[in-house]
């Protein structure tokens, strides 16, 4: 296994927010509605991890470091860990466990069908990230896991839409997002590559 | 693993009062009592000794100083309910003006000015003018009043005012016969108010808010200068705002500077930015849900992490039998 302590200190990184947040919370450092406040920050922290993974290649191509390459998948998979404890967070303290509340909302409210779907996505492409699958599903393994994209529009379509008076911040995510979306378009891929190349020759030849 | 769920009605442990706070309530009230009596009351007396646990200090200007002794504590109360501790109604706001977060609000309030104020009231009345705040308020009598408040979000909470009824006040100043609604406007100061200098805000600043005359006439409706026994904190619309028990949180504008009485229905400031979610009305109603979240159930903060305390919300907030008489007729799902 290549570069283990990276590895494993993004484990750990990512792993402590929500252990440290429940303990906020415990300490009643939330405020009045700690509830509120922890699925607030689990959803905001599962689109700056999908924006972080989404990062990744992008970096890689920067850089010419293959470590971020490693952790992508893992990455991936916070992503759908805190997605699940922001759903978890939303039918304990929104929904009070009333699961036929969750059918109204399913069908009366777009955010929640939005956040719903983008969840469901995320979650085939956790289960089909392990080497079985890829080997399994062979060239459609790829075009499965370009879904990610659309998870990145649905998540930030589902966050649009709980805003109620100031886009700033949801401004700033969407901007982020739209970027590293530009990194992907092959002319931009292509011009992201050449400047690491450069100083690689120049390196070379000091 | 035994999980229990007490029925949302249940009081906890933790709301209970404990009985030496109690108690000595009742000692301070007696004791404030007995100076009154003795007319030996000097003006600190009242505002040092603070009523509720956990208060800051104020720092009251005169004017309210002038009226704390006299001040007719609970004159309306909440039986049942447990006050909302001070800390988290002064720490969990929504004041737009200040921010958009929860917390923003008692973090940056302190730029506001409250001193000088003055409030403009202008429109359908027999004596319009620019007031100064105290002039405002220094015919009135204060008193205190426990109401439940419901914010749209679904979250409430129980904070005792001080105030005197809005009616009292535009008595006062004599509303003519066309007059039909009262209109509300916040302060305008992108200079202290740092959300008013946000560009990304759908809302178009100053807040406004409004209210049918009978609604601004009703005895529940209360102008307020203090909360908790002392002066407004900044975040919780200092140093003059409106507080109607029965009608979502958002219709209780803060930080006013200007009431219009006017012959038609004002515009006002949420229902501009989404009307199909926030009307004029703005009742609280359990059966009439936003399209975004369901209205029959609120969280009573403080709401605790492993036991939420959510409870069904009551029509009108609890206060159907004063307040329903005034929409008799009224499609109350079309006019939300």
């Amino acid at each position: 296994m290549r570069y283990p302590w990276f590895r494993l200190g993004v484990f750990i990184l990512i792993a402590a927010w929500p252990l440290y947040w429940v303990y906020q919370a415990w300490i009643f450092a939330l405020g009045p509605d700690p509830g509120k406040v922890l699925l607030i920050r689990l959803g905001l922290g599962a689109l700056v991890l999908l924006l972080v993974t989404l990062g990744m290649t992008p970096l890689q191509r920067l850089t010419g470091w293959s470590g971020w390459l490693i952790v992508r998948r893992q990455l991936g998979l916070w992503c759908f860990a805190y997605a699940t404890l922001h759903l978890v967070a939303y039918l304990f303290f929104v929904l009070g466990l009333d699961f036929n509340q969750l059918g109204v909302e399913l069908r009366k409210r777009p955010y929640v069908i939005v956040g719903a779907l983008a969840w469901l996505v995320l979650l085939a492409l956790a289960i089909t990230s392990n080497r079985a699958s890829q080997r399994k599903l062979g060239k459609r393994w790829r075009l499965l896991h370009k879904f990610v994209y659309l998870v990145l529009g649905l998540a930030l379509l589902h966050f649009l839409w709980v805003v109620r008076a100031d886009w700033e911040e949801w401004a700033i995510y969407a901007g982020a997002g739209g970027l590293l979306m530009l990194c992907r378009v092959p002319v931009v891929a292509r011009l992201l590559k050449r400047p690491s190349r450069k100083r690689d020759i120049s390196r070379t030849s000091a | 693993m035994i999980i229990k769920v007490p029925p949302a009605s249940a009081c906890r442990e933790f709301e209970v009062t404990p009985e030496a706070t109690y108690l000595s309530r009742r000692a301070l009230m007696g004791g404030v009592a007995a100076l009154a009596a003795a007319s030996a009351l000097p003006a600190w007396a009242a505002g040092e000794a603070p009523r509720y646990e956990g208060v800051e200090a104020g720092a009251p200007p005169a004017w309210l100083q002038a009226k704390l002794g006299q001040v007719r504590w609970q004159a309306v109360t909440a039986p049942g309910e447990a006050i909302t501790p001070y800390k988290d109604a002064t720490h969990y706001n929504n004041f737009y003006e200040f921010g958009t977060d929860k917390s923003d609000p008692a973090e940056n309030a302190a730029s506001l000015k409250t001193q000088p104020w003055s409030v403009v009231i202008e429109g359908e009345v027999a004596k319009p003018g620019t007031y100064a705040l105290e002039d405002v308020v220094k015919p009135h009598e204060l008193e205190e009043r426990i109401y439940r408040l419901r914010c749209v979000e679904a979250w409430s909470m129980v904070i005792p005012w001080l105030g005197f009824p809005l009616a009292d006040l535009l008595k006062r100043v004599e509303p003519t016969s066309k007059a039909r609604y009262v209109r509300f406007e916040t302060l305008q100061d992108p200079a202290s108010m740092p959300g008013q200098r946000s560009s990304f805000s759908y809302i178009r600043w100053p807040y406004e808010e409004g209210l049918r005359l009978d609604e601004a006439m009703h005895p529940l409706t209360l102008m307020a200068v203090g909360m908790y026994g002392r002066e407004l904190p900044n975040q919780n619309g200092a140093p003059l705002r409106l507080v109607v028990p029965w009608k979502y949180g958002f219709k209780s504008i803060k930080s006013i500077v200007k009431i219009s009485l006017v012959a038609e229905q004002p515009s006002t400031t949420w229902q501009s930015i989404a009307p199909q979610e926030y009307g004029f009305y703005a009742n609280v109603n359990p059966q009439v849900d936003h399209p975004r979240w369901t209205q029959a159930r609120e969280r009573r903060l403080p709401s605790g992490l492993f036991a939420p305390n959510v409870r069904e919300t009551q029509m009108f907030n609890g206060y159907a039998e004063e307040v329903a008489s005034l929409y008799a007729g009224l499609d109350l799902r079309k006019n939300y």
